[in-house]
């Protein structure tokens, strides 16, 4: 059943133009890695060759899907793929460990909003009839955010960095409000490892310098607090943020992306007073994810559906050169179940 | 029969014997002293497996031992989700040894998490490789570290001699059980104020999945 629904999905996108593409199952280890940390050991297959080392059974298709753009570098370029992906569950053993994906990812350099809107209006289509929900995201609010701080960019650096860890990135806002003490120094020893004496000297240069910085002004650091409690319909989440970025002119810019987004959505065709909006949404499961972000849940909350753009990603793998990248995969084992109750209540 | 778990070797195994002896059931090898076949004295209806204190958890969690004594690490280590498979009875107040993060002491810039993630972040930029911590205790230094956000760090397995591979350069950090410090100190290392990953002590559990009335040997247990 599921693999009749992937199929009706991979012809849905293959109608809109995209190219199929395959990607191996076992993926080197080092790439995935090196991209999402440690972490990924507790969601990923981890399994060994005695030639090639360290491989992982693939946990999505991003990463290969984009390495092989990157090597290829023709753009636009539409690709669509399905198969299997498999994630260890380390705790809770009642999600699937292996489930299909079909996916959609557009690489386009047109204007932003038009490519974002054209990929969630198709997303769009097919699942609001199978009666999921559609919300919307902007990580790309929370990083203008950041840039528009009053402080030196080794600390908006510091912060971009935990963007997609809430609890370590409120921890960091939490240090920058007070005045930093320095702390006392431990013992020392005798030098050993890789890490040099000029390391450890220059980080306490660096520490004292960044005794001296004024804390964040708390105008500044409410800014998060206000931008990350919205959640609501679309039109009401414009406003509100309309509001904050009035207190914060740094948020202009990102607002008035979004406003285009929103607009090219209701061009395309989607009734945008029935899309929710929430700052916070894919902030802890869409690393890299940059700007745009969106989900779709079925009836009882589960998600079946996700996406949004992730030039980050592009860069990290792309050594420097980067694709403007907007995409996003459905579980057509879900959507196949919608599919089916929707059939037994017309029968 | 009622299968009870000990440590096979070493001072976990004598303080085991001793803790039980107190109790006045009497635990011994069979035969000769290189012998793994047990003998159980001043109760009945019990058989005294020995095992290895790390294949304890699993030998619990798949009910082939009634009881067992091991560490709390092993036990979290070990076995996901472990309080489906395993319940503690009794802390014995043996074995106390605590799971913690070490950096070496000449890194004078980094006394917490905190730093240790400032540090990481650099070193890698600086290094071109992720910041390594030397561990044989992936699952806990793994779910410490994702608790508190930790980034740009790896680990890399070390099953022994931990404390040695900061000066052989092989890691930067390591996450390794301790009781006095000493090793630690010997080495050159120095615990994280906020490092402590896990404390453990030798510790009766009770499996959750193996068939059988464990009453009577519990309730001399307490």
């Amino acid at each position: 059943m599921s693999q009749a629904e992937a199929d009706r999905l991979l012809a849905i996108f293959l109608d809109s133009g995209a190219q199929r593409v395959e990607a191996d199952i076992l993926q080197p280890a080092d790439t995935l890695l090196d991209l999402y940390g440690e972490d990924i050991r507790g969601r990923a297959y981890v399994t060994h060759d005695p030639l090639r080392g360290e491989m992982m059974l693939r946990p999505d298709f991003t990463v290969p899907v984009v390495q092989r753009h990157m090597a290829e570098r023709a753009e636009p370029a539409q690709y669509t793929y399905a198969g299997p992906v498999f994630r260890a569950q380390e705790d809770d053993t009642g999600r699937p460990t292996e489930y299909m994906q079909v996916g959609f990812e557009v690489f386009d350099r047109a204007a932003p909003a038009g490519v974002e809107a054209r990929v969630f209006a198709l997303f769009h289509s097919i699942l609001t009839p199978l009666g999921c929900t559609a919300s919307l995201g902007d990580i790309g609010l929370v990083l203008a955010a950041i840039d528009g701080l009053s402080t030196t960019d080794a600390r908006k650096a510091a912060l971009k960095r935990h963007v997609w860890r809430p609890h370590r990135f409120a921890d960091l806002l939490g240090r920058f409000s007070q005045p930093l003490k320095l702390p006392s120094k431990p013992l020392g020893g005798p030098h050993i490892g890789v890490r040099s004496g000029r390391d450890v000297a220059a980080r306490h240069a660096m520490l004292e310098e960044e005794a001296k910085l004024p804390p964040l002004a708390a105008g500044e650091v409410e800014v998060f607090d206000r931008l990350l409690a919205i959640n609501g319909a679309v039109p009401d989440a414009l406003d509100e943020l309309g509001l904050i970025a009035n207190d914060f002119p740094a948020l202009g810019a990102a607002v008035g992306k979004l406003s285009d987004r929103v607009a090219a959505i209701e061009a395309a065709g989607v009734d945008i007073a029935r899309l929710k909006f929430a700052a916070a949404f894919g902030l802890t499961s869409m690393e890299y994810y940059d700007g745009f972000v969106f989900g779709f849940a079925q009836p009882n909350g589960d998600t079946v559906a996700s996406g949004g753009r992730y030039d980050a990603l592009t860069r990290v793998l792309g050594q420097g050169q980067d694709a403007p990248a907007v995409g996003g995969v459905i579980r057509p084992e879900l959507t196949a179940a919608l599919v089916a109750a929707l059939a037994g209540d017309a029968a | 029969m009622i299968k009870l778990g000990v440590p096979s070797k070493g001072r976990l195994m004598g303080d085991t014997f001793t803790w039980f002896g107190k109790r006045g059931i009497t635990l011994s090898k069979a035969g000769s002293d290189r012998e793994y076949v047990g003998r159980v004295d001043g109760i009945d209806g019990v058989e005294l497996v020995l095992l290895s204190a790390g294949e304890i958890p699993r030998e619990l969690a798949a009910g082939r031992i009634h009881l067992g004594v091991t560490g709390t690490d092993m036990v979290h280590e070990k076995l996901s989700l472990w309080d489906r498979h395993v319940a503690p009875v009794v802390e014995m107040g043996f074995g106390n040894a605590d799971l913690i993060l070490a950096v070496p002491a000449c890194w004078t810039d980094c006394t917490t998490l905190h730093d240790l993630d400032a540090v990481a972040a650099r070193f890698r930029r600086d290094h071109g490789h992720r910041l390594r911590i030397a561990t044989k205790y992936h699952r806990l230094t793994r779910a410490f570290l994702r608790e508190f956000g930790l980034a740009d760090y790896q680990l890399v397995d070390s099953q022994g001699a931990t404390e040695g591979v900061v000066k052989n350069e092989t890691a930067e950090a390591i996450a390794d059980i301790t009781s006095t410090g000493a090793t630690l100190r010997a080495n050159h290392l120095r615990i994280l104020d906020d490092g402590l990953i896990l404390q453990s002590q030798a510790t009766v559990w009770r499996s959750l999945t193996a068939q059988g009335d464990v009453s009577e040997l519990v309730d001399r247990l307490g």
